[in-house]
């Protein structure tokens, strides 16, 4: 009971000091600032911030406004807010129970046109746990619906959006930031069986995306040949086949990766690998084609026969040889605060740790176009920081506090609700 | 105190050569089968009908000569509960001889530590490997015999596929034993199997000599989920229920008949033998104490409906597996001496598993209960020491004050206590099997890695092999070459 009372003060504390967040500046000194960008580590800096930006980053003699809330991070390392690339936070709760799941559209009429802000759920549970991650902001990238494998052939799962974890304003959603495609073989086993048949499907998808943006009046008069896709889909396909948007493509095999880049050389389109388990045979053509890949640096097994080559020094040889990356979590969902330790797990299979940092934070800043606003502990960027206890790779490290665009966040969840209540017996 | 004994059903010649090699060891196996101790000859049973005969299917696994080694200058997690900084270990004809501060004996391999770490060999309560292997096609999908929900006929280790990289995988993550269990769609899903993991081409060659089977028992969604769903029960959780007591009640009727058989037999009395059932010899044996039941259940309520069931037909729950809800019903579980074999980090992705918290380990170390982390995936399996890890802050983030060294445990000897083989190895202590691992780092540091890992005194990984990993046939000029 008195464990409990005083969770519910630190609650209401935490609620206050959100509150005060947004109306005063904030310094954090003491601190040993890992930027992950230009400015590099900086020992015992001082990170201000203001306004729901970090106004300045700097060396202990860095000014501090009158006024400011001060925290000593006791030499702690302080990060940018981690950047999780590709999940499904606020759109499933429980993963097994379908009323809880929108991340899937099962309606062949509406692929690519599927976007997958609609449905968020701000108040969902896996939130805050991911924010106990330190993960700030999320990909929200859709699936694809398996129940029916006999269905309709599909290509596209839809597109993907960027969300911050902050539920208080409304995840401040950027919609449209990518369109999410499988190839091999479980993009093959959608499309019609077999790979050559969704290379040639998606090559005429891609045909009639450009017919159509071409005769659009006519189209729409009904005077044209008939599509293979539905309206919306060919209209959400716009942006791909402009470049404006990039094709989120998962993607195993080395053939696989390669028939992908083609693609993208011979239809001009932004391309993210993701997966890409077999990316390091041919890292030097991913790196030369200036393509970014999302992956797993624990991807170790042969679980399928597209990934025999699947090995864990993936992520430093990719990152050795020029590419951008970006790390993955467990999931996309209930496991994606383990992107932090999987950083970990690649630099101790090679990947240098400024770099693995990267992968956490600038390096999907920028595979989704937003490093000018977040990535980075930079003046001018929104202030997504997270103070951490030790090393933040470390499963014994913990956040000491996560900021999102300034807004401190409380670092509760419904699982430390649970522990609370049926601890309450063991506390001194 | 164990409400079942340790017995076990059959000698091996293993099991003698191994009662011989632990002489010393507080613990050593019987000699003879209980059945066997009876006064007077039995009649002999035509081969294959006596439940108790020969084993079928015993274990060929035989320790790969090695040379003794020392290794100095490590720090040590026993699996004991102690830790030693700047200490040894020597290990010499596949068994542990001395562990702290040590003195090569001559001729033995010396391997300056640097200050890595040294654990017991990790070990897997709960694993599918070689029954789900990877690669994970229809082909290979021979872990749930999910066409009835009571199969306590089947065995895992007809399943395994020794040839599932996933074994080369773990043992690089410090893995030297493993069980391996049926799914968990069935009620009854079968007899585990515990391993050595060692690169073998049959299963028998793998199997580790001595040790109890396992029954695979199931509540919850999985069994009523998949018969439910074709019209059959069980359909609910009280279903489920009512599908094991039916079970019990036959296996408890069988094992009357075969006990007044033997009764009539050892007065010299042939009669007619009961048939041997293979369903029902596993739960009797479960109801005997030779047969651990290891139940897979997530929620509290359904745990201590299990308790009860056990009570009401006298067999001892080893492990409740997965248990996400553990932490609820940390004092009847203590009470009923029942370990937990869960994660750290595992919640959410089904109703049954929503309440699933990463303090669950720490909550259970300190009200008593044995717990292990375990993996239930062939990726997980490759990083207990870090699930561990995750579960070990939490623990301390709630305030619970647990040592690396209690925590080495949760991948060490709790396992092998729950698996029925921690008389042989799951600790550092002298005349264990020499299933070692060295870890560049403290095995709670993400940066850990297994650097050797020893199997019975043999090295069976190396990171400093030129060669790389072992790897399976199945890899072998297929992508297996980096």
């Amino acid at each position: 009971m008195r464990f409990q009372s005083l969770f519910a003060a630190a609650l209401a504390l935490g609620a206050a000091l959100a509150a005060a967040a947004t109306a005063q500046p904030i310094a954090i000194v003491n601190a040993r600032l890992m930027t992950a960008g230009p400015e590099g580590e900086i020992a015992r800096g001082i990170l201000v911030m203001d306004g729901g930006r970090i106004l300045a980053v700097g060396d202990e003699r860095t000014a501090i406004p009158a006024g400011a809330r001060r925290i000593d991070a006791g030499g702690a390392p302080v990060t940018p807010g981690f950047i999780a690339p590709r999940t499904l936070l606020g759109l499933v709760e429980v993963s097994s129970v379908e009323g809880t799941t929108d991340g899937r559209s099962d309606d062949p009429e509406l692929s690519a046109a599927f976007e997958a802000q609609q449905g968020l759920n701000p108040r969902s549970a896996l939130i805050p746990a991911a924010r106990l991650g330190g993960i700030t902001r999320a990909l929200v990238a859709p699936d694809y619906d398996d129940g029916a494998p006999d269905g309709p052939p599909r290509l596209f799962a839809g597109q993907a959006a960027l969300i911050s974890l902050d539920p208080a304003k409304g995840l401040d959603v950027r919609p449209r930031v990518a369109m999410v495609l499988d190839l091999g073989e479980e993009g093959a086993a959608r499309a019609g069986g077999a790979r050559g048949v969704e290379l040639t499907a998606l090559r005429a998808a891609l045909d009639d995306v450009r017919f159509y943006l071409a005769h659009r009046a006519a189209y729409d008069r009904g005077e044209t040949r008939t599509l293979a896709l539905s309206r919306g889909d060919l209209q959400a396909l716009a942006a791909v086949v402009e470049g404006r948007q990039p094709l989120l493509v998962s993607v195993s095999r080395e053939s696989d990766i390669r028939d992908a880049l083609a693609l993208a050389k011979a239809y001009r389109l932004k391309l993210i690998l993701s997966g890409a388990e077999e990316g390091w045979r041919l890292a030097d053509e991913i790196a030369r084609a200036g393509v970014p890949v999302i992956l797993n640096p624990t991807a170790n097994l042969p679980t399928r026969f597209e990934t025999l080559g699947a090995d864990l020094r993936n992520a430093a040889r990719l990152r050795a040889a020029g590419v951008e990356i970006a790390i993955l979590g467990g999931d996309g969902a209930h496991r994606v605060r383990e992107m932090r330790y999987f950083a970990g797990i690649a630099v101790a299979r090679g990947l240098p740790y400024d770099q693995a940092l990267q992968a956490l934070t600038l390096g999907p800043a920028r595979i989704f176009g937003v490093s000018d606003r977040l990535g980075s502990l930079s003046a001018g960027k929104l202030a997504d920081v997270v103070i951490w206890s030790g090393d933040p790779f470390q499963p014994m490290s913990q956040p000491r506090a996560v900021f999102i665009a300034g807004a401190e966040q409380p670092l509760t969840s419904r699982g430390q609700a649970l522990r609370d209540r049926y601890m309450a017996g063991d506390r001194p | 105190m164990p409400l079942h004994s340790a017995r076990r059903a059959w000698p091996t010649v293993a099991v003698l050569a191994l009662s011989a090699a632990l002489a010393g060891c507080a613990t050593t196996r019987p000699t003879q089968p209980p059945a066997a101790t009876s006064a007077a000859p039995a009649p002999k049973l035509r081969a294959g009908l006596d439940p108790r005969g020969v084993d079928p299917f015993p274990s060929t696994y035989r320790r790969r000569s090695a040379p003794a080694v020392a290794i100095l200058n490590a720090n040590i997690l026993t699996g004991t509960g102690a830790e030693i900084r700047g200490g040894g270990l020597v290990m010499a004809e596949g068994r542990i001889v001395a562990v702290g501060q040590v003195t090569p004996p001559p001729g033995a391999t010396v391997i300056d530590a640097k200050g890595g770490w040294l654990t017991p060999g990790v070990i897997d309560a709960h694993s599918h490997l070689g029954v789900f292997p990877s690669p994970g096609v229809s082909g290979h999908a021979d872990g749930n015999e999910n066409i009835d929900p009571v199969t306590a006929q089947v065995w895992a280790e007809h399943s395994v596929w020794p040839q599932d990289p996933a074994f080369d995988r773990a043992r690089a993550g410090g893995v030297t034993s493993l069980m391996v269990l049926p799914g968990s769609a069935n009620l009854f899903g079968g007899r585990s199997v515990a391993l050595k993991n060692v690169p073998a081409a049959t299963v028998q060659a793998m199997k580790f000599p001595g040790a109890p089977y396992s029954l695979k028992m199931a509540c919850g969604e999985n069994p009523k989920g998949r018969y439910g769903s074709r019209g059959r029960a069980p359909a609910t959780r009280m279903g489920n229920v009512a599908g094991m007591r039916r079970m019990w009640i036959d296996a408890a009727d069988y094992g009357r008949r075969w006990d007044a058989y033997a009764r009539k037999s050892a007065k010299g009395d042939a009669g007619d033998p009961p048939k041997r059932d293979l369903n029902l010899d596993t739960l009797r044996g479960a109801l005997d104490g030779e047969i651990a039941a290891q139940i897979h259940c997530y929620r509290a309520d359904e745990m201590a409906v299990m308790v009860d069931v056990a009570r009401e037909f006298g067999f001892h729950v080893k492990a409740f597996h997965h248990a996400v809800e553990a932490y609820k019903i940390r004092e009847l579980l203590a009470a009923n001496d029942i370990c937990v074999a869960t994660w750290a980090g595992r919640w959410g992705f089904k109703m049954e598993a929503n309440d699933g918290i990463d303090a669950t380990a720490g909550l259970l170390t300190r009200a008593g209960v044995c717990v292990a982390i375990h993996s239930d995936d062939a990726s997980l399996i490759q990083r207990l020491n870090v699930e561990s890890a995750v579960a070990l802050s939490a623990a301390r983030q709630a305030g619970l004050e647990i040592s690396d060294a209690e925590a080495v445990k949760w991948f060490t000897a709790n396992p092998a206590r729950i698996m029925g083989v921690l008389d042989q190895t799951g600790t550092l202590e002298p005349g264990k099997m020499a299933d070692v691992v060295l870890w560049s780092d403290n095995p709670f540091s993400i940066y850990a890695v297994a650097r050797k890992v020893f199997i019975d005194g043999a090295l069976s990984h190396d990171e400093d092999d030129p060669a790389g990993p072992h790897r399976s046939d199945f890899e072998l000029g297929q992508g297996g070459d980096r």
